[in-house]
């Protein structure tokens, strides 16, 4: 008994000597160590963006809530073009989403679908004639641009809003759009509200700290109506506050009132009001600097609204190739040799059509109205239906 | 002179009074030992027949179990939409693992759990032939079986691997690395040498100052443009790193704490025997310190087999990932399957932290000493 605890009473002697050689000695050393850090937290901007940024920029990269960058990353020099680089991999590389229902979502058997993933599969098709070389990375709202920058993904279509700021100053371009979204309103139907008009002085849910609570704020003034907003982290927290009954509205994008309705205990007590206050029109982004490619993106999508324009289905593809309209014969490659300037095969919109399909077979897929989603068409119509998607003539 | 009688056979035992047997004893020994406890039991008993039924209701008499799609899952006053498991419960274990091969994921397991089985509990098995398949061969055999790319193997991109098979292979390396490096790390600090002490502390210190998140992070977003165009590493790679070193920053303070607990004595005799460095360490400072920090050990490997939920932010699909992503599937959005989702997700991890647990106070029993209590 006393052999041990004399054994313990040196023990935690030594122990107590180390502590205190461990402040002599280290002290000044993780001094240093820390100041070291603290300058170089500081300095590090210098090091690692051009000089023309300032010093409190990087940090917005991780802190910003639209997950928007606002470092601008120059755009990676490519010594070759992205075709030859995606030619020589056997695969185009989209960015998608996590996860958003009806746009880019894993389905049953574990494969992407929706219409962002048809605009990355129509570009694998136009290239490679095969709609199956494309591979997906989900991407984080923080992660894309820079993936995208870095060369890790080849197109982006992760429904990501067009505006000015994303187009100049982070050396990308957008290509087209394949989905005009707008934020809109949801209600429960036995309010009796027809328009957003009528919400005077109604208590409105909405996600915290997004461009959604803005637009509202514009919109409610703009319009000299009053309301109270109830904000919230997470889109389910939302959801769950609009079915509680704590909120008479329920605002985000279009697209998304359509899949959280879904949430909703009693989806048909509800309605999605007709008025859309706000801009988002979603595309896929290329790198800026390689017009080539641009183009294929580009083109890609519009072949798939102008087959829609033509009547051309991926049932019908086959037969319409013996069509004598000159416009479905330069679409599918019969006549002319348009994708010979695009550097892909001239069966490129063949391929799209067959494979993928026309936009509206991939809309009606992915989020149309026989869908669980059940969104029409609205503005995504052709613009020959009242809608805006309108394709250049392929001549 | 008198007879006197002596008793050869013992009386036979008596029962003791009925009240003081089975159930009422046990009853009047844990719920009603004192008034206080008495009415602990009361209110513990209202409360669960309050929380029960419900639950029960949710998970057993008002769910939904077989469906092809949501629409099931979208009527009034359903339940738990079980269905949703299982229409996706392949992919929630293997992740987007084309169908044809998912067979080499099993193949991996099996090897994993046949070379593990034989040191978890005592046999006459020879150990050093397991552990030296586990270190030395199981990781390329499993890097082949589930990469690819040679033997004949198709390669399988990890953007395509998933579900529980990413957790496992992520918690299992991490796991697998910061035992060793965390012991390197702790002798290290412990080190007389000042170059190989002022480097460990520094890399202990800084690993343990950053969270997991910001090095994942750093890993997933910043790595690749410092990196000049066309190199890029695996992003499963990059969270292996981060995860393992991470790790091993902690393993190494856990490892420390046991080492300091040796008595001096102990090294101080292990030097007059003669003993060198390695094997005073191995053999005497050593298995007396890890025995000491075994919860310590454990209690890191469950909090790193629930942090690695967090390689979601990179984009990679672990577990609760593919389970979250694939609540936006439309085919199955619906009032009840997130909920149902997170709580599968929840009863799988819980399993396997639980088991480890478990046999971490196993171990501690095999290995008791007159040190415990």
């Amino acid at each position: 008994m006393s052999g041990s605890a004399a054994g313990g009473k040196i023990g935690l002697l030594t122990a107590l000597e180390g502590i205190n050689l461990m402040n002599s000695r280290f002290l000044p050393i993780s001094l240093a160590l820390l100041v070291g850090l603290v300058v170089g937290f500081f300095l590090y901007p210098i090091f690692v963006t051009p000089a023309d940024v300032t010093g409190d920029q990087p940090t917005e990269a991780i802190t910003s809530i639209e997950g928007e960058p606002a470092v601008s990353v120059l755009p990676v020099v490519q010594n070759r073009s992205t075709l030859d680089h995606v030619r020589e991999k056997g695969f185009v590389r989209c960015g998608v989403s996590q996860g958003l229902p009806g746009f880019s979502n894993p389905n049953d058997s574990g494969n992407w679908s929706g219409i962002d993933v048809d605009v990355c599969r129509a570009v694998a098709a136009a290239i490679f004639g095969d709609a199956r070389k494309a591979k997906f990375t989900p991407l984080s709202a923080k992660e894309r641009f820079t993936a995208l920058q870095s060369g890790e993904i080849d197109v982006l279509t992760r429904n990501t809003t067009w505006s000015l700021t994303r187009d100049t100053a982070l050396g990308l371009d957008f290509v087209g759009i394949n989905y005009y979204d707008g934020q809109g309103f949801m209600v429960r139907k036995e309010l009796g509200i027809k328009s957003v008009m009528e919400l005077d002085g109604a208590v409105i849910c909405t996600n915290t700290g997004t461009t959604t609570e803005l637009n509202v704020a514009d919109f409610f003034r703009s319009n000299g109506l009053t309301y109270s907003i109830v904000a919230f982290e997470k889109s389910d927290e939302v959801v769950a506050a609009y079915d509680a009954g704590r909120c008479d509205a329920f605002t985000t994008d279009m697209s998304g009132l359509y899949s959280e309705r879904l949430k909703l205990a009693n989806m048909n007590d509800h309605m999605v009001l007709p008025e859309v206050i706000s801009k988002e029109p979603l595309g896929p982004v290329v790198r800026q600097g390689d017009d080539q490619w641009a183009d294929i993106v580009r083109w890609s999508l519009f072949a798939m609204i102008e087959a829609e324009e033509l009547g051309v289905t991926s049932d019908n593809a086959d037969d319409m190739r013996g069509s004598t309209n000159p416009a479905i014969r330069r679409l599918l490659g019969v006549e002319g040799a348009f994708g010979q300037n695009l550097g892909i095969p001239n069966t490129w919109a063949y391929a799209i059509v067959t494979q993928v399909g026309n936009y509206g077979q991939s809309f009606e897929r992915g989020v149309g109205v026989n869908t669980p989603l059940g969104i029409p068409r609205g503005l995504n119509q052709l613009w020959k239906d009242g809608g805006l998607q309108y394709s250049p003539p392929i001549r | 002179m008198s007879d006197h009688f002596v008793r050869t056979q013992s009386s036979p035992t008596l029962l003791p009074p009925s009240s003081r047997l089975g159930v009422l004893q046990w009853m009047r020994e844990n719920l009603f030992s004192s008034w206080a406890n008495g009415l602990f039991t009361v209110a513990g008993l209202y409360l669960l027949t309050l929380a029960f039924p419900p639950i029960f209701n949710w998970a057993f008499l008002s769910a939904v179990f077989t469906g092809q799609d949501g629409s099931v899952c979208r009527a009034d006053g359903v339940g738990a939409c079980w269905a949703f498991i299982d229409a996706k419960f392949n992919q929630f274990v293997y992740g987007r693992y084309p169908a044809g091969e998912q067979w080499r994921v099993d193949v991996t397991a099996l090897l994993g759990i046949a070379g593990l089985a034989p040191l978890l509990v005592p046999n006459r098995l020879p150990k050093q032939w397991f552990v030296g398949f586990l270190l030395l061969v199981f990781p390329f055999l499993a890097f082949v079986l589930l990469y690819g790319g040679t033997a004949g193997l198709v390669v399988v991109e990890t953007s395509d691997w998933g579900g529980l098979m990413v957790t496992l292979v992520v918690a299992v390396t991490g796991i697998a690395a910061s035992l060793p490096l965390g012991v390197f790390l702790a002798l290290g600090r412990r080190s007389k040498m000042p170059v190989i002490r002022i480097l460990s502390i520094m890399f202990i210190e800084l690993w343990r100052g950053v969270p997991l998140i910001t090095v994942l992070f750093m890993a997933s977003v910043m790595l690749p443009l410092f990196l000049p165009e066309g190199m890029s590493f695996d992003k499963l790679l990059r969270a292996l790193i981060g995860v393992a070193l991470f790790s091993s920053a902690y393993m190494a303070e856990v490892v420390r704490g046991g080492l300091a607990s040796v008595p001096v004595g102990q090294y101080e005799a292990a030097k007059a025997l003669g003993l060198t460095y390695p094997q005073m360490m191995s053999r005497i400072v050593l298995p007396q310190a890890l025995t000491t920090v075994i919860p310590g050990i454990v209690n890191n490997f469950i909090g790193l087999f629930k942090d690695t939920t967090l390689v979601l932010v990179i984009g990679l699909f672990d577990l609760l990932g593919i389970v979250q992503s694939n609540f936006t599937d439309p085919a199955w959005i619906s009032p009840q399957t997130s909920t149902t989702g997170y709580v599968f997700a929840a009863f799988v991890f819980w399993i396997f932290c639980f088991s480890m647990s478990r046999y971490s106070i196993y171990m501690e029993r095999r290995l008791e000493t007159d040190t415990q209590r």
